[in-house]
């Protein structure tokens, strides 16, 4: 009974969840600040940075702008985080940010097995089913299995490659340009550029999709 | 440490759920806890080993069924209390009962556009690398009871260097305050069937960033 009266306590998939972690943030914040280690507006700084100026869009930005410019998508195959920086106007990225191209032959696939590794400098925070286990699990063995998840059927003729994540180099994925979309602005390329699409967990949008 | 947070390859974990137009947080206690998170970290006593560790720590049952968030907002508490900085009756209190200790630095409102980038963790190399891209290896069957970053799926394993990244602190030994000992890291490549058996595809290829402890030559 012991046993069982713990378990339901420590359970949290219940709904006494959300109240019982509101309680304890709280004390948490409270006690953080009385002890003079957290500055409140800094928390909100940081909260709004991640709610409204961090992204995907930046990552989208960074995808189109490769796609209209062969010169920029070399120097960001070669060295993501120098290509990126180069853009200016978007978040500074860490230096070890590493992109990997699709090819009609090759698919990518980003996952962190062992944590929530992401590059969050260009894609924002990471989606829940990314840190949760059944994408960690799965997307190591299983990548197919997880994309038909996704509602991706792929041909069997493009052969999959997984970059687990397990140090602090961050990994996106350079989709293939959609077709039909020659002479398009980077801004009308960039609406095409999903977020999954650059875990490699979806596809770009079709250019009929956002006509 | 094998523990339940290495789920590569794991069975039974079911689908991938996806939400539509999922929001940045889903409640607000999620968004104070990753902002204390933040600003907590940029106090300088703990490095983001030390939290991934923390995490890891957390009883089997307890970080399979903890969201995400409330994984950060324990690991943060375990740590707050093994760094000396608050103490369990205070966050059972929810005030403080004793002064703060003096930190390197405390973050500001003015201060956090700065920080919103990554840090670097590369750092000067102790020696020369040992590999090169092409070389085959095979990754060392090691089971530390602490923090490492080599996947249990991915250990004893012969895969070949397909890039070297540079030098980096090593986390393995960051987590348990041992220093930085800066090691070379390498993108290694696995033929699927070498990590999975026939089970497999026969086409597919994982790769995992090693660090150079977790190599000797195949």
């Amino acid at each position: 009974m012991a046993q069982k009266h713990e378990h339901d306590h420590d359970g949290s998939e219940h709904s006494s969840e959300l109240s019982e972690m509101q309680l304890r943030v709280r004390a948490l914040e409270t006690v953080l600040t009385e002890k003079g280690y957290v500055d409140p507006p800094a928390l909100d700084a940081i909260i709004e940075a991640y709610e409204t100026k961090i992204g995907p869009h930046i990552g989208a930005r960074v995808v189109a702008k490769a796609w209209s410019d062969p010169s920029f998508k070399r120097a960001l195959l070669d060295n993501g985080s120098k290509a990126v920086l180069a853009l200016g106007a978007v978040n500074p990225v860490g230096d070890h940010l590493i992109a990997v191209e699709n090819t009609p032959k090759l698919h990518n696939m980003i996952v962190c097995t062992l944590c929530s590794c992401y590059p969050w400098e260009v894609l924002g925070l990471p989606p829940v089913w990314y840190k949760a286990a059944p994408y960690r699990s799965r997307a190591v063995n299983d990548p197919r299995g997880v994309l038909a998840d996704f509602g991706v059927k792929l041909p069997a003729d493009i052969n999959i490659r997984v970059w687990d994540s397990t140090a602090e180099t961050r990994f996106i994925v350079l989709a293939m340009r959609p077709a039909g979309t020659e002479g398009w602005s980077e801004e009308k390329l960039a609406s095409l550029v999903t977020r999954d699409s650059m875990i490699g967990t979806g596809l770009p949008k079709q250019a009929s999709e956002v006509a | 440490m094998d523990g339940v947070h290495d789920m590569g390859g794991m069975h039974g974990f079911g689908k991938v759920e996806s939400e539509k137009n999922e929001p940045v947080f889903h409640d607000d206690w999620e968004r104070r806890t990753y902002a204390l998170y933040r600003a907590m970290s940029y106090a300088g006593v703990w490095t983001i080993d030390h939290a991934r560790a923390a995490r890891e720590q957390l009883p089997p049952d307890v970080y399979l069924s903890s969201s995400y968030y409330r994984k950060w907002e324990l690991g943060m508490e375990k740590q707050l209390v093994e760094f000396g900085l608050a103490g369990p009756d205070e966050l059972a209190a929810g005030h403080a009962l004793r002064p703060g200790k003096p930190l390197k630095r405390k973050l500001t409102a003015d201060e956090v556009p700065g920080t919103v980038t990554r840090g670097s963790f590369a750092r000067p190399p102790q020696a020369p690398a040992r590999f090169k891209p092409g070389d085959r290896v095979r990754t060392k069957n090691i089971h530390p009871s602490t923090h490492t970053r080599l996947p249990r799926y991915a250990r004893g394993r012969v895969g070949v260097i397909e890039a070297l990244r540079g030098c980096h602190v090593f986390p393995d030994s960051v987590a348990i305050s041992k220093g930085e000992d800066p090691q070379w890291l390498y993108t290694v490549l696995f033929d699927g069937r070498e990590l999975w058996g026939k089970s497999a595809e026969p086409s597919l290829k994982v790769s995992i960033e090693a660090f150079e402890p977790y190599l000797e030559p195949a």
